[in-house]
C-alpha cells in the first residue's frame, strides 16, 4: 500500500509537469488549430536559458522569470514571424514547419549550450516529506504547477485581455468585428504556451536531468494528457495531464515496467482516439458537408 | 517522349559507377537506393493517399530488425529476409492504418509521432532480448557475391539494392498510375466525393497504409544488411524526421522526387557535420521550413513543372 501511495504521489508530481506542457499546447490547439511538435524543444530552451542566468549569478527565482519572459518573447515572435503565414495553409505545411522549428530550436540548445547532461538545481531540495510518500522537490515543483495553473485560470476568466483571447479563439471573426486584434491574440497565445512551457522545463530538469533532448517523452505524454481530456478544453488538458502521470507510474510500477513506459503513451493516444476522440471534457466537433 | 530516355542514361551511370567508386561511396549510393526506397513508401501514403505520417521510422526499424534476426538467429539467407520484413512491415501497417482511418490529418501525424518516440524503448524490451540483442543490437555479416561473380561485397550490394529499389520504383510508378492509384488521389483530393463515387475509403486508406509499411520496411530490411548493425538508438524519433525532411525536400507528391529527397538526406547532414554536431539538425530544420514557404512542391515537384512549363512553349 505504501509502494502504491508512492507511486500516486509521484505521478502527480509528473503529471503537473505533463498538466503544463499539455495546457500549452492546448493554447495553441484551440486558437489555430495546430498542435505545436516543438513544444517540448522550446521548453527545453527556456530551461537552458534559465540555467544560463542562474550560472551568471541570478537568484533561483529571478533567472525562472528571466527565463519565462524572454520565452514569452520568443513565442510572439515565432508566431508573428513563421506562423503567421501559414495560418490558412493545408495541414502537411503546418506540419512541416513545427518539425522544422523542433529540428532547429534542438540542434540550437545542442550548439549553445553543449549536448552534454547537465544537473540542474532545485530550490525545494531533495527531502523526502509526508512521511517519505514525496520529496520536496516533488511537492513544491506540484505547487509551482498549480499556482500557474490558477493564474491562468483567473486570467482567462477574470481579465479583459483573457476574455478578447477567448474570444479570438472561440469565434474570430466575430471576434474582429467587435475590435479585438484577432492576430496580436493568437501571438499572445503562442507568447503564454512559450511561457508555461518554460515553468514546466525548468520544474522537471532536476527530475530528469537537462540535455537537448529533454522534453521529448514528456511532449508525447503531454499530448497524451491534452488528448485524454479534450484537446480543446484547457481544463480537460490539465486533468487529463495529471491522470497521465498517475497513470504512467502505476503502470510502470506494476503492469510493464519501466522500459515501456513511453509505450504507455502511444497505447492511451491510441485508445482516446479510438474509444472517445474528442477527450473526457472535450466537445464532439460535428461537420455539416 | 524524353523520359525513358533520360531514366536509361541515369540507369546506365549507376551501372558503371558499381566499377568506378570506391567502396565507401558504393556504400553511400547504396544508402541513397535505401532511403529512396524508404520515401517512396511515404510518398506513396502521404503525397499520393494525403496521410501524413511522422512514424515511418517505426517501419524502417521493424524491416531492419526482421532482417537482423532473422539472419543472426535463424540463419535466413539476406535475400530470403526481404519477403518477410515485407510481409511483416505490410501487417503491421494496416494494424496502424486501422485506427488512423479515424483520425484525421493532424492527428495521425501526432499519433505516428508518438510511435516513432517509442520504438527505440520497445526495441530494448528486455523480454526480447534474446532475439533482438537489448540495447546492443544485433551484427549481420555482409553477404557474399553469389555464383562466384567477380565482384566485392560492396559492389554486389550495391547492385543488390539497386535492383530491388528498380523493381519496388516501377511497381510504384504504375499503381500510381492505374485506378488503384487514382482512387488513392481522389481520396486525398475529397475523401466525400470520392466515397460518392463508389471508393472504400476504409480499404483504400489501410491498404494503402500497408503498401507504404512495406515499401519503407523493404527499405529498412536493406539499409541493416548495408550498414551490418541494428540497435535500438539507430532507430529513434530521428529516423522518422530525416525521412519526413527528404519526403518534403524531393516533393511530397512525387516519385521521382523520392530519389532526390533521398540524395539530400543522404548527403547533407554529412556536408553539415564538417561544421558542427548541430549543424545537420539546424539545416534539416531551415530548410524544412524554407521548402513549405517558397518550393512545397518541393525538388520533384519543381522540376516536372518546369519541364511541362518548357514543352508549353
Amino acid at each position: 500500500m505504501a509502494g502504491f501511495l508512492h507511486q500516486v504521489f509521484s505521478g502527480i508530481a509528473t503529471g503537473g509537469i505533463y498538466a503544463s506542457v499539455a495546457l500549452a499546447l492546448v493554447m495553441i490547439y484551440q486558437a489555430t488549430h495546430h498542435v505545436n511538435f516543438a513544444q517540448g524543444e522550446m521548453a527545453t530552451f527556456s530551461t537552458y536559458l534559465a540555467l544560463t542566468l542562474i550560472n551568471a549569478g541570478f537568484a533561483y527565482w529571478a533567472a525562472l522569470m528571466g527565463a519565462v519572459a524572454i520565452s514569452f518573447i520568443a513565442g510572439v515572435a515565432i508566431e508573428r514571424i513563421l506562423m503567421r503565414p501559414l495560418a490558412e495553409a493545408p495541414v502537411l505545411a503546418s506540419v512541416g514547419v513545427f518539425i522544422g522549428l523542433l529540428l532547429i530550436i534542438n540542434s540550437l540548445s545542442g550548439w549553445l549550450f553543449d549536448y552534454t547532461i547537465k544537473q540542474f538545481p532545485s530550490p525545494f531540495g531533495g527531502r523526502s516529506l509526508l512521511g517519505g510518500y514525496a520529496s520536496a522537490h516533488e511537492l513544491g515543483s506540484t505547487a509551482v504547477t498549480l499556482i500557474v495553473l490558477v493564474l491562468v485560470y483567473l486570467f482567462f476568466l477574470h481579465t479583459r485581455l483573457g476574455l478578447a483571447m477567448r474570444a479570438a479563439a472561440f469565434n474570430p471573426v466575430s471576434a474582429r468585428l467587435v475590435g479585438i486584434r484577432v492576430g496580436w491574440m493568437l501571438a499572445l497565445g503562442w507568447g503564454l504556451a512559450a511561457a508555461i512551457g518554460a515553468v514546466a522545463g525548468v520544474m522537471v530538469a532536476p527530475v530528469v536531468f537537462l540535455d537537448p533532448n529533454m522534453m521529448q517523452g514528456i511532449l508525447l505524454y503531454a499530448f497524451a494528457g491534452a488528448l485524454l481530456g479534450g484537446i480543446d478544453n484547457p481544463l480537460g488538458a490539465v486533468l487529463g495531464g495529471f491522470a497521465v502521470g498517475v497513470i504512467e507510474n502505476l503502470a510502470g510500477a506494476y503492469l510493464v515496467g519501466t522500459e515501456l513506459k513511453l509505450s504507455m503513451a502511444l497505447v492511451i493516444i491510441v485508445c482516446v482516439l479510438l474509444v472517445k476522440p474528442s477527450g473526457l471534457l472535450g466537445r464532439a466537433v460535428q461537420s455539416r458537408v | 517522349m524524353r523520359e525513358p530516355l533520360i531514366v536509361v542514361i541515369i540507369a546506365c551511370m549507376l551501372f558503371a559507377g558499381t566499377f568506378l567508386l570506391s567502396g565507401y561511396h558504393l556504400f553511400q549510393l547504396t544508402l541513397v537506393a535505401v532511403y529512396a526506397i524508404a520515401i517512396l513508401g511515404m510518398t506513396v501514403l502521404t503525397g499520393i493517399n494525403g496521410q501524413i505520417s511522422l512514424g515511418h521510422g517505426a517501419f524502417y526499424a521493424i524491416g531492419a530488425y526482421t532482417t537482423g534476426i532473422l539472419m543472426t538467429t535463424w540463419n535466413v539467407p539476406y535475400w530470403a529476409t526481404l519477403p518477410a520484413a515485407a510481409v511483416s512491415c505490410a501487417a503491421f501497417g494496416f494494424l496502424i492504418g486501422l485506427p488512423a482511418l479515424r483520425l484525421g490529418g493532424l492527428y495521425l501525424a501526432l499519433t505516428t509521432f508518438a510511435l516513432a518516440v517509442a520504438v527505440p524503448q520497445v526495441l530494448k524490451y528486455k523480454a526480447a532480448e534474446p532475439w533482438t540483442g537489448g540495447v546492443q543490437g544485433l551484427v549481420i555479416d555482409k553477404p557474399d557475391p553469389p555464383f562466384g561473380l567477380p565482384l566485392t561485397a560492396d559492389q554486389w550490394l550495391y547492385l543488390f539494392t539497386l535492383a530491388i529499389g528498380a523493381v519496388i520504383f516501377l511497381v510504384a510508378w504504375n499503381l500510381t498510375r492505374g485506378r488503384i492509384g487514382r482512387a488513392m488521389m481522389a481520396i486525398r483530393d475529397h475523401a466525400l466525393a470520392a466515397e460518392a463515387m463508389g471508393i472504400d475509403l476504409a480499404l483504400t486508406k489501410t491498404r494503402t497504409f500497408a503498401v507504404s509499411a512495406m515499401c519503407t520496411g523493404v527499405a529498412g530490411s536493406l539499409g541493416a544488411i548495408a550498414v551490418q548493425f541494428v540497435a535500438p538508438d539507430s532507430f529513434g524519433v530521428f529516423v522518422s524526421i530525416t525521412l519526413f525532411v527528404g519526403l518534403v525536400v524531393g516533393g511530397v507528391a512525387s516519385i521521382p522526387g523520392a530519389l532526390f529527397g533521398a540524395v539530400f538526406i543522404e548527403f547533407v547532414p554529412n556536408l553539415a557535420d564538417l561544421v558542427s554536431k548541430a549543424a545537420p539538425g539546424a539545416v534539416y530544420g531551415v530548410i524544412l521550413i524554407a521548402c513549405m514557404y517558397l518550393m512545397p512542391a518541393g525538388v520533384g515537384g519543381t522540376l516536372v513543372h518546369l519541364a511541362r512549363r518548357r514543352r508549353s512553349h
